[in-house]
């Protein structure tokens, strides 16, 4: 029992990770109508960052995380000023290619610059473990920050795209950018937003990730790029509170899958798992079936 | 004083002239009707004059301004908003914040002051909030200013366009086909909406309208299209009594 609670807490941990990414790629493709490829790649970048400043120069980890933040945040208008702009009409096949380009690229700056070798990154979290049930259950300070950075950036962006004026303009573009357009909002400056906010939630999630699995590569971010991608078709790709709860479902899959199937398993099982809700809710679990006019 | 001057506006799509030496002239406070048969050009105007399309010729004059060619969000900043054939408000947004959307430019704020929730956020939100709720009062939407856009009535929607468009305080409202899809009791309720925005907002008004009823009610002067040129236009009953006008909607 202590065992199962024990895994439950670590896919949630991961979970709030996956959340967080998916998070970016959601708003992405509900507001540009594209899917960024790259964004799994900025993760990597962000977690960079950190350990160039914090572990290379010697600055705070917050301050290091700040950096990584403001970083990620200009590199993600960057590539959609430079990339994706000027394929605003172009077809969606070659937005899709582009995007995988970017990701090759950046993948290989990283290579460029930092080597292939496996860089240990020191975790940026100095929270206490926390003991439960007589120390049997222990919960790691990541853990902690994790969960409570995924809930706290839930709300926080909720609530932005509510009640704030930026906000509103997203949901008008991401239903109809010609009419919003018309309405004097202005589309490209709304896109650029919502890949900064993406981006620099990609920093985070990469900061988080690392603390918790604090091995870091240029590969790093793929991986869970992608399985966060798989957390935001789970959920309904273009819906936030989806993008939160098919992360987290998908890290508890995971780990589960993990603990009780088999460890090499695990991926295949998340894949799996998305095959089959596709199958059951092509729309996925929060997604709504838009008609399209023809 | 003349508000809209377009002079030999032409627009080809390939091989296609869709609109050739269109002239326009509208005075302020105008209530202006374009009608003609279907696939006259009509609405590639209005396209062409809120920025959806760039002209091939002429040029396109609004308060003394040149805006040909312009971008869509220049123009509206300019003074012009309009409404749809097919209803296109935020169907997801609610309909307070679908006014609120059109409000955009004209209370500004930074997203920072918008993120990190700055008193100016809370003031400059608060005349938003009131200022939509007048709107929405004059178009009898207050009590539904919480209902999701999509499920109010096909009435109340072409209404809520409209006082969405106004959000964006243009000089020229231009609504297409206002009218389609209503019956007569609501088209009738529509041309009481469309002279009181014009007295109470003293709005000048460009309308595409099939309804001869509601054209021949409201508009006081008219331009008919037919194959992308201009057939007649001047006075409302002297246009809807040519016989070229007649010929080109009954067929000779």
């Amino acid at each position: 029992m202590i065992g199962f609670i024990s895994y439950l807490v670590n896919g949630i941990s991961l979970g709030s990770v996956y959340a967080i990414i998916a998070l970016g790629y959601t708003m992405v493709y509900g507001i540009a109508k594209m899917l960024n490829f790259a964004h799994g790649d900025v993760i990597m970048i962000g977690a960079f960052v950190v350990f160039s400043t914090v572990s290379g120069a010697g600055y705070p980890p917050v301050v290091g995380v700040l950096i990584s933040v403001v970083a990620c945040t200009l590199l993600g208008m960057a590539i959609e000023r430079i990339a994706y702009k000027p394929l605003r009409k172009a077809s969606k096949l070659a937005v899709l290619i582009t995007a995988i380009g970017v990701s090759y690229f950046l993948q290989n700056v990283a290579l460029l610059i930092y080597g292939a070798n496996t860089k240990s990154f020191t975790s940026v979290v100095t929270i206490e473990p926390i003991s439960l049930m007589d120390g049997s259950l222990v919960i790691s300070g990541e853990t902690i920050v994790t969960v409570i950075a995924c809930i706290i950036i839930m709300i926080g962006l909720m609530t932005f795209m509510k009640y704030s004026k930026s906000g509103r303009a997203m949901l008008a573009v991401s239903e109809d950018s010609g009419a919003a357009q018309l309405m004097g909002v202005n589309v490209n400056f709304t896109i650029a937003l919502t890949f900064a906010i993406g981006s620099a939630l990609a920093a985070i999630a990469g900061v988080l990730l690392c603390s918790s699995y604090p091995s870091l590569t240029p590969y790093t971010g793929s991986m869970p790029g992608i399985k966060a991608f798989v957390a935001a078709v789970f959920g309904g790709i273009g819906s936030i509170p989806g993008a939160f709860i098919g992360g987290i479902l998908l890290g508890v899959i995971e780990i589960l899958g993990k603990a009780y199937i088999s460890s090499q398993l695990a991926d295949a099982i998340v894949f799996a798992v998305l095959i089959i809700v596709l199958l059951v809710k092509p729309t996925g679990l929060l997604g709504r079936q838009i008609q399209e006019k023809v | 004083m003349v508000l809209l001057e377009v002079k030999n506006l032409g627009i080809s799509f390939g091989g296609l002239r869709a609109v050739d030496d269109f002239n326009l002239t509208i005075e302020q406070g105008e209530l202006y009707g374009l009608i003609g048969p279907n696939g006259a050009g009509k609405t590639t105007i209005f396209n062409l004059l809120t920025g959806v399309y760039k002209p091939t010729d002429g040029y396109i004059m609004l308060d003394g301004e040149n805006i040909t060619g312009k971008k869509t969000i220049e123009i509206n900043r300019h003074g012009i908003a309009r409404t749809f054939q097919n209803i296109r408000l935020f169907s997801e947004l609610s309909v307070l914040d679908n006014v609120k959307v059109g409000l955009h430019n004209h209370h500004p704020y930074s997203t920072l002051t918008g993120i990190l929730r700055l008193p100016k956020y809370y003031k400059v939100e608060k005349e938003m909030n009131e200022r939509a709720m007048e709107l929405l009062k004059v178009f009898g939407l207050d009590q539904e200013a919480d209902y999701k856009a999509s499920n109010l009535p096909y009435g109340q929607q072409r209404k809520l366009e409209i006082a969405r468009a106004l959000a964006t305080d243009p000089k020229l409202l231009l609504l297409d086909e206002p009218a389609a899809g209503m019956n007569p009791h609501e088209t009738q309720e529509l041309m009481k909406t469309i002279r009181f925005v014009r007295d109470e907002f003293h709005m000048t008004i460009l309308l595409i309208e099939h309804d001869m009823k509601l054209v021949s009610g409201i508009c006081e002067r008219l331009t008919v299209l037919n194959f992308g040129q201009i057939l007649a236009e001047g006075e409302t009953a002297a246009v809807l009594n040519d016989p070229k006008v007649i010929a080109a909607y009954l067929g000779e």
